[in-house]
């Protein structure tokens, strides 16, 4: 592995005296996919929207493809082109059809003409399998159709680096899976991939690197199999048993922190 | 049997709830129509006649009443209405904008110009501003003097209906957008703007009523023959006619267009309504 694609260095994130990252180091290789877990509040969210500046962090340093975003110098949206970004909430535009939402951005952000647009933007409609809805609006798409509308935008824009936010949180479950198909070929295409998610098996499955979050630190980071399978911290394995069985979790008591 | 039982037994005594509310509704049924019989008797229908529908002076009033008047009224609202939807965007960005002075500066603005009559601001156009600077002229004349008094008002209130319409827009579309490469700028023209107004194009319809009603307020400009609008013309041809059918006429011509206007709003809330579902 050459030089890391994100680089994350001495994070920290406050909001007001709420801090939620606490210090986090962070490298992710060129190709390599990482999925973040962690329960709810750990930070990873806001990890990864600090990935893409969403989030100004309050200290630390983040890199993509060699270039420091935190620097107060550095034009923020040229390299927000190169990071594609996925939301839970998918977050198309309303008021445009499919392809017009995959059009508008390459135009008004990369001054693609407008042939070019409308050919990356059906060959992108390909690759998610929904040429058929070019013409629809996104409130007529399934959310499942539609998160993979937002992958194909995102991806018209020919990022090097891909971040999914809970791509798969807000879907019925049974139009999880053609979601994570979709993030899994551009897994084995070699892309570039941070993924916030709650999917075990995708994680496993698909991950070279899982990273497990709490309390705004990482925990624990490393191979699928063994953060998953065999973690060695205590906080890990609470987690992944209330993930795996949430049937058999205890009431307890809310901790402070 | 148990108290229970015996609650939902049908009352045998006086009458129930049900019964007295619909004696109460046949009750204001018959008040209504007492009235309009009242009113039908009562009024003196012959002078009224007389005063308001003399049939040879509505008809010299054609084609003029339509040709120049309605079409100055028209004329004069649309203009103010550009000016007030320009200006308003102005000062509803302003309003949002992360500058203190910006924020400040648009709020008085809409404090002053939502809080003072529409009519005060013709007055102030047509006399201060003249004074103010000797020798300048409005561009556009009395248009451009119309143009800007309605469209000073008009702005204070649309630029918070479209502040509304900009922050009802979710907070997710601009994040996607600039997760994107947009600039906070070209977010706001191509992505967050033209949701928004999809959003007021229902009050902003209605704020077109309004300015189309405020329009008479012209009367206070003092303008030529050629610059009158509806109810100048009307009241024009009133005072030397010695008759109020002209005005009747005039409102008709309002109507005319109000109660059109009035039903396309109605039909584009409903429309919206059943986008958010």
């Amino acid at each position: 592995m050459s030089r890391p694609e994100i680089q994350v260095k001495g994070l920290h994130k406050s909001f007001g005296d709420n801090e939620v990252l606490r210090g986090i180091d962070l490298e992710i290789g060129q190709g390599e996919v990482v999925c973040v877990i962690g329960p709810s509040g750990s930070g990873k969210s806001t990890l990864l929207r600090c990935v893409n500046l969403l989030e100004e962090p309050t200290r630390g340093q983040v890199f993509v493809g060699g270039t420091e975003l935190t620097d107060p110098d550095v034009d923020i949206d040229a390299v927000r082109r190169r990071i594609g970004m996925v939301f839970q909430q998918f977050n198309l535009f309303p008021h445009l059809t499919v392809t017009e939402n995959l059009t508008l951005p390459q135009r008004r952000v990369l001054r693609r003409d407008k042939a070019q647009a409308a050919r990356v933007a059906a060959e992108n409609l390909e690759r998610v399998g929904l040429s058929e809805k070019a013409d629809a609006y996104p409130a007529s798409l399934s959310g499942g159709q539609q998160q993979r509308v937002a992958i194909a935008r995102a991806l018209s824009m020919g990022p090097e680096v891909m971040l999914f936010d809970e791509p798969t949180s807000a879907l019925d479950p049974e139009l999880v899976g053609d979601v994570l198909a979709v993030m899994r070929m551009l897994a084995d295409e070699g892309m570039t991939m941070m993924v916030v998610t709650h999917e075990m098996t995708f994680a496993r499955e698909v991950a070279d690197r899982v990273v497990f979050m709490d309390g705004g630190v990482v925990v624990e980071d490393g191979d699928p199999d063994q953060v998953i399978g065999r973690p060695t911290h205590a906080r890990t394995r609470h987690f992944l048993s209330r993930l795996l069985d949430p049937a058999m979790a205890q009431v307890e008591e809310e901790s402070s922190d | 049997m148990t108290t229970a039982d015996t609650e939902l037994q049908p009352r045998r005594k006086g009458l129930s709830r049900r019964r007295k509310r619909s004696l109460a509704r046949g009750a204001q049924y018959v008040v209504f129509v007492a009235a309009v019989i009242a009113f039908a008797v009562g009024a003196d229908w012959g002078r009224l006649r007389n005063q308001f529908a003399q049939w040879d002076i509505a008809r010299r009033m054609f084609p003029d009443v339509i040709t120049l008047a309605l079409k100055n009224t028209v004329l004069y609202t649309l203009s103010g209405f550009v000016v007030g939807l320009a200006l308003g965007m102005v000062i509803a960005l302003m309003r949002l904008s992360s500058v203190g002075p910006y924020r400040w500066l648009a709020g008085l603005y809409i404090e002053i110009f939502r809080g003072l009559p529409a009519l005060l601001i013709f007055i102030f156009i047509g006399v201060a501003v003249p004074l103010a600077f000797p020798g300048t002229e409005i561009v556009g004349g009395t248009y451009g003097k119309v143009a800007l008094a309605l469209g000073l008002v008009a702005a204070a209130y649309m630029a918070e209906t479209i502040r509304a319409g900009i922050q009802a827009v979710p907070k997710g579309q601009l994040e996607a957008a600039r997760s994107l490469g947009f600039s906070p700028a070209r977010a706001m023209v191509s992505i967050i703007i033209p949701q928004a107004f999809r959003i007021i194009l229902p009050p902003l319809t209605n704020e077109l009523v309004l300015l189309f009603k405020d329009s008479s307020l012209v009367l206070f400009l003092g303008v030529t023959l050629e610059e009158r609008e509806l109810s100048k013309y009307g009241r024009d041809l009133a005072s030397t006619t010695a008759n109020s059918t002209p005005i009747l006429v005039a409102g008709l011509c309002y109507l005319l267009v109000t109660i059109p206007l009035g039903f396309v709003v109605r039909r584009m809330e409903a429309k919206a309504q059943e986008a958010v579902r």
